[in-house]
C-alpha cells in the first residue's frame, strides 16, 4: 500500500490523521491556513471584549467578562499548538497575521458599542461558533479534532452565559430592552455571515468534505444556526432584523433573506469598520513587548551560561 | 517561635485597624479591586500570549478576593450593602486603597514591580489574617495566601528577568523601582515593625537577584488608608463605575 492509499484508508475508515502520518501537502496547507486562522481569530477576538472589561456594570459581569476573554486565550494558545503539529510555528502565524497575510473570523472587525453587546456575541457569535465548530470535533486531522472537543465545551458555557445576560436585560428597564435590540440589530447579519460565502461560491468546501475536515457545507451550517437561534430571539422578546424571515412549513426551516454581500467582502478584504485597528492593536502591543521578550531570553541566556 | 508573621496575633495585622473591622476589611477589598481593575488593562496588550492569560488569571484572583471582602464586609455592617454597593457607589474620597495599587500600569516593568512590592505584602497580610478570629475572613485569607504566593512567584521571577536581562529592560526596571518605592511604607503603617522588615527582606533579594537598587531617596507617600489618593484614582473609579451611574438602580 502507497502512503497515499494508506492516508485514503484513514480517512475512509473514519480514523484520525496522527501528525506523524504521511498526509498530502495540500491537506497540510489547507489545516495550517485553517487552524491558524481560527487561533488568530480566538485572539483578535480578545479586543472587541477587551473594550468592556473595565466597564462591566457589576463586578460578577466582570469576573464572567475578564473569565471569558482569558478562555479566548487560552483557546487560541491551544489552537495554536494544534497547528504546530503540522510543522509552522506560532511567530510565523503570528507575523503572516501582523502583515495582513493570514486571516481570522470578519466577525471581530464590528465594534462593541454598548454593554448588550457582550450578552450579544456571547449568544450569537459563540451560538454561530459553536454550530461551525461541533461539526469540527469530528474533523479527519486528530489535534485539531480533540482541540474542538475541549473548546466546544467551553464555548457552549459562554453561549449560555451570553444569553442568560441579555434575559436580564430584556426583562429589565425599557432603556436595557432597547440596548439590546439594537445589539441584535448590528450582530444578526454579520453573525450569519460568519458561515461563509454560499456553497457554490465557496473555493474551499469541497476538496475540505472529500478530507472530511469540513462536514457539512456553508449554507446548511447558516440554516442550522438560524433555525436554532430566532426561537431564542423571539423567547427574548426581541425582533429578528430581516423581513423576510418565516417559518417555512413545507421545508420545514425558516426562510431568510439575503447577506448583503457587498459588505461581506468589503469586511474579508480589510475594509470593515474594525479591520485596521485589530491589527494595529494586536502589532503595537507585540512591538511594545519586544523588549520584554529579549530580556527573558537574555535572561535565560545567562542562566544557561552559568549552568554550563 | 521562628516565625514571627504567623506569631503574631491578628490585630497587629498591616493596614487593619481592629477598632473598625469594616472599615479594614473594605480597604483590603479596594486594594484587591483596583488592582484587578489595573491588571485587566494588559488583557490583549500583553508582550506575549502566556502573559495575556497570567495576568488575566491574576486579575481574576483579586476580583475574586475583593468581592468576598465587600460581602462579608457588608454582613457585618448590617446595612445591607452589597459587593456593587461597595465597588460602584462609592466617590474617590471613600476608597481606602493603598495608592501603590492605583499606579497607572506604565510599561510591563512598572506592573511587574509594582505587584512584586504588593504581592510580598499580601503574603504576609493573608498568613497573618488566616489566623484570624473572624472565621469567614481566616478562610478568605487561607484562599487567598495561595494565590498570593503564586503571585509573588510570577512578579518576582519577571522582575529578576527584566532587572537581570539586556541593558533595556534593566533601565526600564530599575525606572519602575525608582517611582514605586515611593509608595511602599503606606502598606505597613500601624503595623508591626517586624512586618516591614520581612517584606525588605523578600523583597530586597528578590531585588538584589535582579541586580536592582532599592533608592537612596527616603521620601514616602501616604493617605490612600484615609482617602487621600493620587490623581491616578479618580479617572480609573469614573470608568469602573460609569454603567452603574449613568443607569441607577437596574439589574445586569
Amino acid at each position: 500500500m502507497t502512503l497515499e492509499e494508506r492516508f485514503d484508508v484513514i480517512l475512509a475508515a473514519e480514523d484520525k490523521i496522527e501528525p506523524a502520518d504521511w498526509m498530502p501537502d495540500d491537506y497540510r496547507k489547507t489545516l495550517i491556513r485553517q487552524i491558524a486562522q481560527h487561533a488568530h481569530s480566538e485572539i483578535i477576538g480578545m479586543q472587541p471584549e477587551g473594550n468592556w472589561i473595565s466597564r462591566a456594570p457589576t463586578l460578577h459581569r466582570k469576573a464572567i467578562l475578564m473569565a471569558k476573554v482569558q478562555d479566548e486565550a487560552g483557546h487560541g494558545l491551544y489552537l495554536y499548538s494544534a497547528a504546530e503539529t503540522l510543522g509552522v510555528d506560532r511567530d510565523q502565524m503570528q507575523t503572516l497575521l501582523h502583515q495582513g497575510k493570514h486571516k481570522y473570523s470578519s466577525i471581530f472587525n464590528y465594534p462593541t458599542l454598548s454593554w448588550a453587546d457582550m450578552g450579544t456575541i456571547g449568544w450569537l457569535v459563540d451560538g454561530a461558533a459553536i454550530t461551525n465548530q461541533v461539526m469540527l470535533t469530528r474533523c479527519s486531522y486528530g489535534p485539531y479534532a480533540r482541540a474542538m472537543v475541549r473548546i466546544c465545551k467551553e464555548e457552549s458555557f459562554h453561549q449560555r452565559q451570553g444569553y442568560e445576560s441579555l434575559i436580564r436585560l430584556c426583562s429589565g428597564s425599557p432603556e436595557q430592552k432597547a440596548m439590546a435590540q439594537d445589539a441584535l440589530n448590528r450582530w444578526w447579519w454579520p453573525s450569519l455571515m460568519m458561515f461563509g460565502p454560499h456553497d457554490t461560491d465557496s473555493t474551499h468546501t469541497e476538496q475540505s468534505m472529500e478530507w472530511k475536515i469540513k462536514r457539512v457545507s456553508n449554507d446548511d451550517l447558516r440554516q442550522q444556526f438560524v433555525d436554532m437561534t430566532v426561537p431564542q430571539a423571539d423567547y427574548l422578546g426581541l425582533v429578528v432584523p430581516d423581513r423576510d424571515l418565516r417559518w417555512n412549513e413545507e421545508r420545514g426551516h425558516y426562510d431568510f433573506g439575503e447577506i448583503d454581500w457587498e459588505e461581506f467582502w468589503a469586511v474579508v478584504k480589510g475594509n470593515g469598520p474594525m479591520n485596521r485597528d485589530r491589527i494595529e492593536h494586536k502589532v503595537r502591543a507585540w512591538d511594545e513587548g519586544a523588549w520584554v521578550r529579549e530580556a527573558a531570553l537574555a535572561h535565560a541566556a545567562k542562566k544557561e551560561g552559568a549552568i554550563t | 517561635m521562628s516565625e514571627p508573621v504567623i506569631s503574631t496575633a491578628p490585630q497587629g495585622a498591616p493596614a487593619s485597624d481592629s477598632s473598625d473591622p469594616v472599615r479594614a476589611l473594605v480597604a483590603h477589598a479596594d486594594d484587591n479591586l483596583v488592582l484587578a481593575q489595573r491588571l485587566g488593562d494588559w488583557i490583549s496588550r500583553a508582550p506575549e500570549l502566556e502573559e495575556d492569560i497570567a495576568l488575566g488569571n491574576i486579575a481574576l484572583d483579586h476580583l475574586g478576593v475583593a468581592r468576598a471582602l465587600y460581602s462579608h464586609a457588608g454582613h457585618l455592617e448590617g446595612k445591607g450593602r452589597t459587593e456593587d454597593d461597595f465597588a460602584m457607589q462609592r466617590p474617590e474620597r471613600e476608597f481606602l486603597n493603598a495608592l501603590l495599587v492605583e499606579q497607572p500600569n506604565g510599561d510591563f516593568a512598572h506592573t511587574m514591580v509594582r505587584g512584586l512590592l504588593f504581592d510580598a505584602y499580601q503574603v504576609e497580610l493573608w498568613t497573618d489574617l488566616s489566623g484570624a478570629d473572624d472565621s469567614t475572613l481566616a478562610g478568605i485569607a487561607g484562599l487567598a495566601l495561595k494565590e498570593a504566593r503564586y503571585h509573588l512567584l510570577h512578579t518576582s521571577s519577571w522582575v529578576i528577568r527584566l532587572g537581570d536581562g539586556t541593558e533595556e529592560s534593566h533601565r526600564r526596571a530599575q525606572a519602575a523601582v525608582d517611582a514605586l518605592w515611593r509608595y511602599t511604607a503606606e502598606l505597613f503603617e500601624g503595623a508591626a515593625s517586624e512586618y516591614h522588615d520581612i517584606w525588605r527582606k523578600v523583597v530586597g533579594e528578590v531585588l538584589d537577584e535582579a541586580r536592582l537598587q532599592i533608592p537612596d531617596d527616603p521620601y514616602q507617600r501616604s493617605g490612600g488608608r484615609r482617602g487621600f489618593h493620587s490623581e491616578h484614582l479618580g479617572p480609573l473609579l469614573a470608568e469602573m463605575q460609569w454603567m452603574q451611574r449613568s443607569h441607577p438602580g437596574l439589574e445586569w
